[in-house]
């Protein structure tokens, strides 16, 4: 356990929006002010506004369960998650603010032949990425995890887990509050309640965004909506292919510490790590039909708790403090698009789904990147529009499923 | 857990139905003659309104029939006299 900082006064100034910016980045999550850190640190671009229709990071950032790992199948995916995990390590420093990130590691079980064969590829295929990663048996996975039950005699019992000792877990408000106050000291705008009701395109470019603050122009327009990209997109013509999901999570009371690292399985369906405070903190897959409301339904709860019931029979008795679910943006390859979009100036940063969060300075970083030089980052160029069409999808149902 | 007016059955549990997705979805009349941007519309990109979405459902759990219905993304309301077979 470790001192928290108190919840802080003000951070960040709240400025009336000016009536004009060189770039506007919508939505005022992780995302959107890790893009506006790193564009006025790396590129010095500081006539920035953040537009968040809420207040900052009062979307998926406070709802999502925090887990940072890097150990993704595919190199593209490998690529953008561990220059991810490279950044998280130095971000405390290099944003002065602590955010409690904490490098636990990260268990993925295995519970079928299937599932040994695909984990024992994927830490081969993270080892020739640069990506630490182990295969372990179920003895390892108890000496890790003594919590778990690794007894052969479940309905699916732990065959083995790939391992990523440098995964772990970080506090999401400090995060979001770190990027937050850096960006603010730096020059941008940073201007909550203040929704984007529509995008001006004149002549194939962008021009301006309507707001409930009202009309304010831009060179570039930067979209970081998550879960309502799909929403403000149209208002410029832009379709994309993402369907919109509520994603549940939950916490348990305060409990002793009991759980040293995270575990995940996907085949019976739940994650689980403890928090600094001691909450267990749980998620699993979405509701499966299309919505925009941030709740879901009780018997999801239900399924991943009998899931992580069987995996660590010492929650039994555990009790449920708080469900929640945030609206995720899912695509047909479980892989994000970040890049440009077919109106000129018009960028969009989407279809995170569930798994945006350990992204979050890594996304900042390649997003500023093409925002300020108009073309991609290396590292999110196999992540454009256009594979869709090409057909070069990144696959990632497979290792990610839907447990990210 | 919504509660999803089957056209055969009745009301009935979220949990009973498998989902999907958007309706009205046709198989391209002619697939030999379409661009790639046009497969790609057709294979990859669906409607994601907030708001009334026309979508699929089949009662998966009870008598394994698919329909229509007409629901609120918004909301989750499901529209009355807008489920067809």
């Amino acid at each position: 356990m470790r001192d928290v900082p108190e919840h802080p006064d003000w951070l960040w100034s709240s400025p009336e929006p000016k009536r004009s910016y060189d770039v506007v980045i919508v939505g005022g999550g992780g995302h959107g002010l890790a893009t506006a850190y790193y564009l006025a640190k790396n590129h010095g671009i500081t006539d920035v506004a953040v537009l968040e229709r809420g207040w900052l990071a009062g979307g998926n950032m406070a709802r999502n369960t925090t887990i940072i790992r890097s150990n993704y199948l595919w190199d593209e995916s490998a690529g953008i998650y561990e220059h991810a995990l490279k950044l998280w390590e130095g971000l405390e420093d290099d944003l002065g603010y602590p955010i409690l990130f904490s490098q636990r590691g990260v268990l993925n079980l295995a519970h079928s032949l299937q599932d040994v064969r695909d984990s024992v590829r994927r830490v081969h295929a993270n080892r020739l990425n640069g990506v630490d990663a182990e295969w372990l048996g179920p003895d390892e996975v108890k000496e890790i995890c003594p919590i778990v039950n690794v007894s052969p005699d479940v309905r699916y019992p732990v065959l083995g887990a790939t391992y990523q000792p440098r995964a772990g877990i970080a506090k999401h408000d400090y995060v979001a509050w770190g990027f937050a106050r850096a960006a603010a000291a730096m020059g941008v705008h940073l201007i909550e309640n203040c929704e984007v009701t529509g995008v001006e395109v004149a002549g194939g470019r962008v021009q301006a965004v309507q707001t409930t603050k009202g009309r304010i122009a831009a060179g570039t327009v930067a979209l970081s909506a998550a879960g309502h990209s799909s929403v403000v997109a149209a208002t410029a013509g832009v379709e994309l292919p993402v369907q919109t999901h509520p994603l549940q999570a939950l916490v348990s009371e305060l409990l002793e510490p009991v759980h040293p690292t995270v575990v995940m399985s996907n085949a019976v369906h739940v994650y689980v790590s403890q928090a600094h405070k001691g909450e267990l903190v749980m998620g699993a897959g979405i509701d499966p039909y299309n919505s925009y409301r941030q709740r879901g339904a009780f018997h999801i709860i239900e399924q991943q708790m009998s899931a992580a019931l069987e995996l660590f029979p010492i929650f039994a008795r555990a009790h449920v403090l708080r469900t929640w679910a945030g609206i995720v943006d899912v695509t047909p390859d479980a892989s994000p698009v970040v890049g440009k979009t077919p109106v000129d100036g018009l960028l969009v940063n989407c279809g995170w789904g569930t798994g945006g969060f350990k992204a979050t300075p890594g996304v900042g970083w390649c997003y500023a990147h093409t925002i300020a030089h108009g073309e991609p980052h290396p590292l999110n160029a196999p992540f454009s529009l256009e594979r869709f069409t090409t057909g070069a999808l990144v696959d990632e149902h497979g290792a990610a499923a839907v447990a990210h | 857990m919504l509660l999803i007016p089957c056209p055969w059955c009745g009301p009935r549990d979220e949990a009973e139905f498998h989902y999907g997705g958007q309706a009205h979805v046709a198989y391209p009349e002619n697939p030999a003659a379409l661009s790639d941007e046009e497969w790609a519309r057709y294979l990859f990109f669906r409607d994601n309104p907030k708001g009334r979405f026309a979508e699929r459902w089949n009662h998966t759990a009870g008598c394994r029939r698919w329909f229509n219905a007409v629901r609120n993304t918004a909301t989750n309301e499901i529209e009355a006299g807008e489920v067809t077979a």
